[in-house]
């Protein structure tokens, strides 16, 4: 069996990440300039809740740190300190340093102590708490005996977390035990609290006699039924300490009057319990006299009577969702079996078809269901894995900060989309370039803050990472408001360096590309920041390794924009099958924005092996799929051909010719790369319903690798749109 | 003596530890993420005892126990509320809020089947 505490442990740390992901919202709402109580609220409990569970496990260093930045935070809570945005700089920096500890904890790996003294001091220099002793923070570590079918007896060890008693009397005469009397006042009634349970934990330490004394009773008439009349003299034999009978009374001090003296020779005999009073079975309380047989024990009336509706109306935002937590192998074997399904159902829709049933016989109509349902399964397993890529942009927040607190330059960081939904592989496998990219913008991308001003800019630079769906894909861009690619020193390094030929006759968005090359770094110095060694080549091969693209758009004086485009899943797609010189391919379907036929009215000739084709009054230009993938030389005329309307994320199109269409349908998605590395124009590479293998085009891949050649480039720019 | 006790508390974690360790002194334990949430509950299950946290968001313990106490069917019903600290005056703000004891956050799940039955038999 699995040791309970360890899961809650591993629960602890997977909540941690959840309440660090609100803390930098929080604080990210606070440097937009948000003061109300709630956002601080949410920043304080995170902190809070944090520290809680770490106590709970005995993460010691976790504790002591968050408990000193809850400290902090409690005083903004309070009103008496109002962070100004150094203040939630230092607060963003506390929460990484909280991350790393939470990290720490839970991988087993040091601490980053180095970091906490300096950020510890900055924190009480600002907000001017007093670093605290550790009264508050005597945490020991939770240990579940699972015996609990007894009440354990309190012992002195006890005395830690019940706090605030009396110190011990050590000339108590052990082995007597004490004599008590306890009057309580209407406020213990009303706490919810009832002597008979007290007198219950009582009797658990010895021998115990309850007297009870009626004398405060008024007649019947006069009893007012809110108030308590009554009051106790007990007498407990016990070898247990002053401290374990004053630990019963813990709740109601100061609710009752309450006096506890040692038992001794001399005064044992003065309380002696009478008979018939004597506390004789747990679940009975004292039977006294008819006349006050209900009235005293009875608690007061609450003094209002509101109904809970008045509570529940004050805001109520979203209703908790309920949440399963599930092992991420057991969704990968749910999303390859579903693979598997997809194609097990195109193989048997491929023999129906060849048995030559008709398509409205049972089986066909029956098949067509199976089709529908697998491709809903399909849906919500993908569903399974997809999460917010706002985790991974909150990291990014992270690296602004860091990257530009070591070059010395202010930058802010904003987000867009980042409720977007992006599959968890490709989140993870997006961190690394992602750093990079960010780290680039903050080092290259961004003047100085004196040529910022100087060039009428705010002095603070902003970097925006957004996210958003467009055609079936996910498109992340990272732009900068900095100066721009300076394209003439970017050219003179690819000379320099002889990436490029003297006569290289380069357009300014080659000149972009140029970054991609391997080797390539412009900063004349090299920053501790970005480094030598990795470069933007590495960032491009990580992306394409996604079935991603990345491509840059920049202005000079007015910025840089990174935008990377992925698919939407690693496993699946809905593909269109064609044939193209006797081979079958796939392309994917999300890219297919139409299919027609040309006519001669459609087709214009711009050189010997250059046409385009007039679509709606626009001209897109034409590519011989078969000619482009070198299996046969281009038509002649494409009078009568069958072409695809090819949309690229960046809005341009292209007509790709093929020979015929065959089939639409999904597709499960088989990498080739580890085979045969990456090959252009190919995504990746499928089985098809009758067990053949056929490649997966990457349309705008293939489009790009034709516009780079001269003919295509050729084209007036106009004619591309 | 077996109980009946609804845990209020926003953090998974220590939800989970609440659970285990009254389960485990045999118990029945009812659950919710915060104050509104555990009206929710109380709707459907009558607990013997209620223990609920103070930070928690959309309501937060002082404002349950609030309606707790001014609702005739919650209004005398032992609550214990969980703290990380010990301060008095937090116990103060506890007490008149209406709360019938607290625990001290870690908690020692002996201490807390201590505390339960002091408060609800």
């Amino acid at each position: 069996m699995s040791d309970p505490m360890a899961e809650i442990r591993a629960s602890f740390f997977i909540e941690c990440e959840e309440l660090l992901e609100s803390l930098q919202d929080g604080l990210q709402m606070m440097d937009d300039g948000s003061t109300d109580s709630e956002t601080i609220n949410i920043v304080f409990r995170a902190v809070h809740s944090i520290k809680g569970g770490a106590g709970a496990f005995g993460l010691d260093d976790l504790v002591q740190f968050a408990h000193r930045f809850e400290t902090a935070m409690d005083e903004v809570r309070s009103g008496n300190f109002h962070p100004d945005s150094e203040a939630i700089r230092l607060f963003f920096t506390c929460a990484d340093i909280l991350g790393d500890l939470v990290r720490a904890a839970r991988d087993d790996t040091p601490p980053p102590n180095d970091q906490i003294a300096p950020v510890l001091e900055k924190l009480d220099l600002l907000v001017g708490v007093e670093e605290e002793e550790d009264e508050d923070l005597d945490f020991t570590p939770m240990t579940l005996s699972l015996d609990l079918g007894d009440t354990p007896p309190l012992g002195l060890d006890d005395a830690g977390a019940l706090a605030d008693l009396p110190p011990l009397t050590f000339d108590t005469p052990v082995g007597k035990g004490f004599i008590i009397s306890f009057k309580p006042e209407n406020a213990l009634y009303s706490s919810g609290n009832e002597p008979l349970y007290l007198f219950r934990a009582l009797r658990d330490l010895g021998d115990l006699s309850v007297r009870c004394d009626i004398s405060g009773l008024p007649a019947l008439a006069s009893i007012d039924p809110n108030c308590g009349y009554l009051s106790w003299a007990l007498t407990l034999v016990t070898e247990e300490p002053e401290q374990a009978v004053r630990e019963v009374f813990e709740f109601v001090d100061g609710l009752c009057a309450l006096s506890i003296s040692p038992l001794t020779d001399d005064n044992s005999a003065l309380p002696a319990p009478e008979p018939e009073v004597t506390y004789p079975e747990p679940d009975v309380i004292p039977e006294i006299e008819t006349k006050a047989a209900e009235a005293p024990v009875t608690q007061p009336e609450p003094a209002q009577t509101a109904p809970a509706q008045s509570a529940k109306s004050t805001g109520a935002p979203t209703q908790p969702r309920a949440t399963v937590r599930v092992d991420l192998e057991r969704i990968d074997r749910l999303v390859n079996l579903v693979g598997e399904l997809v194609i097990n159902q195109a193989m048997l829709s491929q023999s129906v078809v060849e048995t030559g049933l008709p398509p409205n016989s049972p089986v066909s109509t029956g098949l067509e269901e199976f089709l529908q349902l697998t491709r809903d399964i399909q849906e919500s397993v993908m569903m399974i894995r997809a999460q917010p890529i706002k985790s991974l942009f909150q990291r990014m927040g992270r690296i602004v900060r860091e990257a530009s607190a070591s070059v010395n330059k202010e930058v802010k960081f904003h987000t867009d989309g980042e409720t977007t939904e992006v599959d968890k592989t490709v989140i993870e496998r997006l961190a690394d370039p992602l750093t990079h990219m960010i780290r680039n913008a903050v080092d290259h991308g961004f003047e100085t803050t004196e040529d910022r001003i100087a060039s009428g800019k705010p002095s603070a630079g902003i970097v925006t990472l957004s996210a958003q769906h467009r055609s079936g894909r996910i498109v992340i861009e990272i732009s900068d408001d900095g100066a721009g690619i300076d394209r003439e020193r970017v050219k003179a390094k690819a000379l320099e360096k002889g990436l490029i030929p003297e006569d290289a006759q380069l357009s300014d968005g080659d000149i972009d590309n140029l970054l991609f090359l391997p080797g390539f770094s412009t900063a004349s110095e090299i920053s501790n920041l970005s480094g030598r060694g990795v470069g933007m080549d590495v960032v491009k091969s990580a992306i394409q390794a996604l079935g991603g693209r990345i491509s840059i758009s920049s202005q000079q004086g007015k910025g840089t924009t990174f935008s990377i485009s992925l698919p939407l899943t690693l496993a699946v797609l809905d593909g269109m099958v064609v044939q193209v010189a006797g081979e079958t391919l796939v392309v994917p379907l999300n890219a297919i924005l139409e299919t027609l036929t040309l006519t001669d009215q459609d087709l214009r000739q711009l050189g010997p092996e250059t046409h385009v084709v007039q679509i709606r009054g626009g001209f897109v230009p034409l590519l011989d799929l078969g000619a482009e993938l070198g299996y046969r030389e281009p038509e002649t005329s494409y009078v009568g051909a069958t072409v695809l309307l090819i949309g690229q994320e960046d809005g341009n199109r292209a007509a790709l010719a093929v020979d015929a269409i065959e089939d639409q349908r999904q597709v499960v998605i088989k990498g080739l790369e580890g085979s045969y590395g990456r090959v252009p124009g190919i995504a990746a590479a499928t089985i098809l319903g009758d067990g053949q293998i056929a490649l997966i085009l990457d349309p705008t891949d293939l489009v790009t690798q034709a516009s780079g050649r001269t003919r295509v480039r050729a084209f007036p720019k106009a004619l591309a749109g | 003596m077996s109980l009946n006790v609804l845990a209020v508390d926003d953090s998974r974690t220590m939800r989970d530890m609440l659970n285990l360790a009254l389960s485990s002194a045999g118990f029945t334990a009812h659950l919710a993420e915060d104050g509104l949430h555990g009206l929710e509950v109380l709707s459907e299950i009558e607990p013997d005892v209620i223990i609920t946290d103070i930070n928690m968001p959309r309501m937060d313990g002082f404002g349950f126990i609030e309606a707790l106490r001014s609702d005739d069917r919650w209004s005398r019903i032992p609550i214990l509320v969980l703290t990380t600290e010990s301060a008095d005056e937090l116990k103060a703000k506890a007490r008149s809020a209406g709360a019938t004891g607290w625990i001290v956050k870690p908690f020692d799940p002996a201490k807390l089947v201590k505390a339960l039955q002091m408060v609800a038999g």
